[in-house]
């Protein structure tokens, strides 16, 4: 059976590209799929987690899928802002948004 | 019903109407009128029934209407008020409610009720051209408080209570002689009668406080009532001053405290009833509509202080008798009385305007009372008094009708103005479309005995009543009484100065009347006046048949033929509000022959002498009376005296000294000078507190947040990456803290 640390490597490695996505991409949604790609690591270690430590209890699936739902909502939500700034204002760059300026 | 009640309800009426005229009927001319007269009405009824309960009351003197409530607790005593109706106070009731009411009445037509309003008249002026009255409703709630004020007078049973009634009066007589506020005459007439007559009422207050402080009462009986109360009075009132002024020790020790305080409380008289030196008011009230000076003139305000004469005339004559030498304080009044009855008749012969002469006749009449108080004929005064006040409320009336019916010919005549009358020329302004005639003055007036049948036979026989005469008026039996008195009583002084006073009045009455009613029309005007409407002339025929009939109440007994036929009801009757009864005169032909001589031929010389007047002819009298005509007609200088000797000193102090040098001197002075240290004492606080420490701590706390917001919001870029790398290195450095330095 594959280690638990194996597990845990990949999830904090998944974790990372998504960290560096949010912080490096233009794109508002590239960031968008930044952001999934850390909810999925931190589900990754979740079900992990349960898997290896408390197979009995169901804790740990449900909310690995709490955090789907909510990662499907905050998709739909981010990407239906970046469409309403993107008919404002012709752009999806992120540093060009900068509304919340001063 | 208790007839004490009753008199509680007699002066209510009035004073409901004025209430509710003012607060809400006012708009209404009719309601107003209709409210006025009907309340007169009910007050007339109740003091109709009061009378006729007292008249038929047995020694009402003893044993008066009288009711009283405690009315102001004070200490240990409580101030009462209350009715009495004793038997001066039931025929005074009996006059005032006549000739109120016939006044109410006759103001309906006298304002022009149910004629249009003309768009010309403006309230505060008269109307001009027989339009009504534009504050109709006003005056009807103004004579209505009057009359409330005169009938809480007359059934007052105290001194307070009569001295409120007696100011209410004042307040109205001021309200309505200025009723005509746009008239600048009308202005100045209003104050100085309210001025005038309250420095009578100073003296008679100084009078009441003497009085209460003396005796510790102010009700009427038990002052006047009190044989032993009254004799304590008669002790000298000033015998410090007496002893320390030795010039005036006979004068001054002679005033008895009784004297002292009835002369007081006579001072209020001489204000109220115009008495010389405080005659001036009256006849310039003459500014006031003709409701109005009939008002003042005969039913209430001048009888009022005659009245209050009469009522305490037990005080004034505390120890004399019938028949022994006047008191000084009885020489006083008597003196003062017979010369305004003399000295106002002379000034009457040369007035022209129609109701001058009659306001000087009433000044002159109301000394025929008072001289009668003086010389202790108290019967005849009040006799005098009721009589005097029908047939001069009627001589009022007549005259306001005569008035009206000038001023219907001014209006009519105005139609053919071209041949108005040369040189006459009225008050400026009135109306400047034609030539003013003056409708007051009698020069302007003649032959009006054909146009105003009603009003000159009543006027006749009013002014036969005031001239006295014989046989048919009232006003010679009354004025008789007082000639036979003073004559019996040798005061023969007064006898001389009132008989000649008497031969004046029949002479100036019959003047008027010639002037005003007989001979040609003098004037366009007079040519077209006509007879008024049946509201004023109903009051005259009314009055007229007083003027006549109330005299054979007072038939002296022991009079030639008729003494006899009818008792001398009168007499017993009123000396019944006395506490001792005088004796009734023998009958003595000198004074009839003399006052029958006076007054007829008084009357006769007036017709001789004015019967043929001409249109802008000057007066027969000017010519062979010369200077002495010029004095009279100046009315002897007293109003340009009281100018020079009061009027301007007070308008100096007013302006010079008030103004000048108290207010604008000491008074601003001191207020500019405490403006001006608080005014330094601000910029001083400004400049070295307010400004460095307090605005500057403020501004500088200010700047300092302001500037330190300039050099952080560098960091709030907007982006949200930024922002996310920050977070991940807290995030970081949060991580670490907790991972490596805290366990």
């Amino acid at each position: 059976m594959i280690p638990l640390s194996w597990y845990l490597i990949l999830a904090a490695a998944l974790f990372c590209i998504g960290l560096y996505g949010v912080l490096a991409r233009r794109s508002a949604v590239a960031i968008l799929m930044g952001i999934e790609l850390m909810l999925n690591a931190v589900n990754l270690n979740l079900v992990a987690f349960w898997r290896y430590l408390t197979p009995s209890l169901i804790a740990g699936q449900a909310f690995a899928v709490i955090v789907f739902a909510v990662a499907a909502s905050e998709t739909a939500v981010g990407l239906a802002l970046i469409i309403s700034i993107y008919r404002r204002r012709a752009t999806t760059v992120a540093d060009d948004i900068n509304l919340m300026k001063w | 019903m208790q007839p004490e009640l009753l008199t509680w309800l007699i002066p209510l009426p009035p004073v409901l109407a004025f209430a509710l005229i003012v607060l809400f009927l006012n708009r209404s001319n009719r309601l107003s009128h209709t409210l006025a007269v009907g309340a007169m009405t009910l007050s007339w009824a109740l003091a109709m029934v009061v009378f006729w309960r007292a008249i038929t009351t047995a020694d009402l003197g003893l044993h008066p209407i009288a009711a009283s409530i405690n009315w102001l607790p004070a200490g240990r005593e409580a101030l009462r008020f209350g009715v009495l109706i004793d038997p001066l106070s039931a025929v005074t009731l009996f006059f005032v409610a006549w000739t109120c009411l016939a006044i109410f009445v006759y103001s309906i037509g006298y304002h022009n009720f149910g004629k249009p309003r003309d768009p010309e008249d403006r309230p505060g002026l008269p109307p001009h051209a027989g339009g009504i009255e534009p504050m109709y409703a006003r005056f009807f709630a103004f004579i209505s408080l009057f009359a409330f004020g005169m009938l809480t007078l007359v059934v007052s049973d105290n001194l307070l209570l009569l001295f409120m009634g007696w100011e209410i009066m004042g307040l109205c007589s001021y309200l309505l002689i200025g009723f005509w506020y746009g008239k600048e005459s009308a202005k100045k007439a209003m104050i100085k009668a309210f001025i005038t007559t309250r420095v009578g009422d100073v003296f008679m207050l100084l009078g009441i406080a003497w009085l209460y402080s003396y005796t510790g009462s102010l009700n009427f009986r038990e002052i006047l009532y009190n044989p032993e109360l009254l004799q304590s009075l008669h002790t000298p009132a000033f015998p410090e001053l007496a002893a320390r002024i030795p010039a005036l020790y006979p004068m001054l020790s002679s005033v008895s405290v009784a004297g002292a305080i009835g002369l007081l409380l006579f001072m209020g008289t001489v204000g109220k009833s115009a008495q010389w030196p405080l005659h001036v008011w009256l006849p310039d009230a003459m500014e006031g509509p003709t409701p109005v000076s009939a008002m003042i003139h005969a039913a209430t305000m001048v009888s009022a202080g005659v009245y209050l004469a009469a009522r305490f005339f037990p005080l004034l004559t505390v120890g004399w008798h019938e028949g022994d030498p006047l008191t000084t304080a009885m020489k006083v009044v008597a003196f003062i009385g017979a010369f305004t009855a003399l000295f106002a008749a002379t000034i009457a012969l040369t007035q022209n305007d129609i109701k001058r002469v009659l306001a000087y006749s009433t000044i002159s009449q109301l000394g025929y009372m008072v001289a009668a108080v003086g010389i202790g004929a108290y019967a005849a005064a009040v006799f005098h008094l009721v009589t005097h006040a029908f047939f001069k409320a009627l001589l009022f009336l007549g005259s306001g009708s005569v008035i009206h019916g000038m001023e219907h010919g001014v209006a009519a005549s105005s139609t053919h103005a071209a041949d108005a009358m040369p040189g006459q020329e009225g008050p400026a302004g009135v109306r400047k479309t034609h030539e003013h005639v003056d409708a007051q003055n009698m020069s302007n007036m003649g032959g009006l005995r054909r146009k105003m049948p009603v009003t000159f036979w009543t006027f006749l026989i009013g002014g036969f009543a005031l001239s006295g005469f014989p046989l048919i008026t009232a006003g010679f039996w009354s004025k008789d009484e007082i000639l036979a008195d003073a004559f019996g009583n040798g005061h023969l002084a007064v006898f001389l100065a009132l008989a000649l006073a008497a031969l004046l009045t029949a002479f100036y009455t019959m003047r008027q009347i010639t002037l005003t009613f007989l001979g040609q029309p003098r004037t366009q005007a007079a040519e077209h006046a006509h007879e008024s409407v049946w509201t004023m002339t109903a009051p005259l025929v009314v009055l007229a048949v007083f003027a006549v009939a109330a005299g054979w109440a007072g038939i002296p007994e022991h009079f030639p033929g008729l003494g006899g036929l009818v008792p001398n009801w009168f007499q017993d009757f009123v000396v019944g509000a006395l506490p001792e009864h005088p004796e009734t005169l023998a009958f003595n032909p000198i004074p009839l022959l003399t006052s029958v001589v006076v007054a007829l031929g008084g009357l006769f010389l007036g017709w001789l002498v004015y019967r043929r007047v001409r249109a802008g002819a000057e007066d027969p009298l000017k010519k062979p009376l010369g200077l002495l005509y010029t004095v009279w007609e100046r009315k002897y200088g007293f109003d340009e005296l009281y100018s020079w000797a009061f009027v301007r000193p007070a308008y100096w102090f007013a302006g010079t000294f008030v103004y000048r040098w108290l207010d604008r001197g000491v008074v601003d002075g001191i207020l500019h000078g405490v403006a001006r240290i608080a005014l330094r004492l601000g910029s001083a606080l400004r400049n070295y507190f307010d400004v460095p420490v307090i605005n500057g701590t403020a501004d500088r706390v200010g700047q300092g947040i302001k500037r330190a917001g300039q050099e952080f919001r560098v960091l709030q870029s907007g982006r949200v990456q930024q922002y996310l790398i920050v977070g991940l290195v807290f995030a970081g450095i949060l991580l670490s803290y907790i991972l490596v330095v805290k366990p």
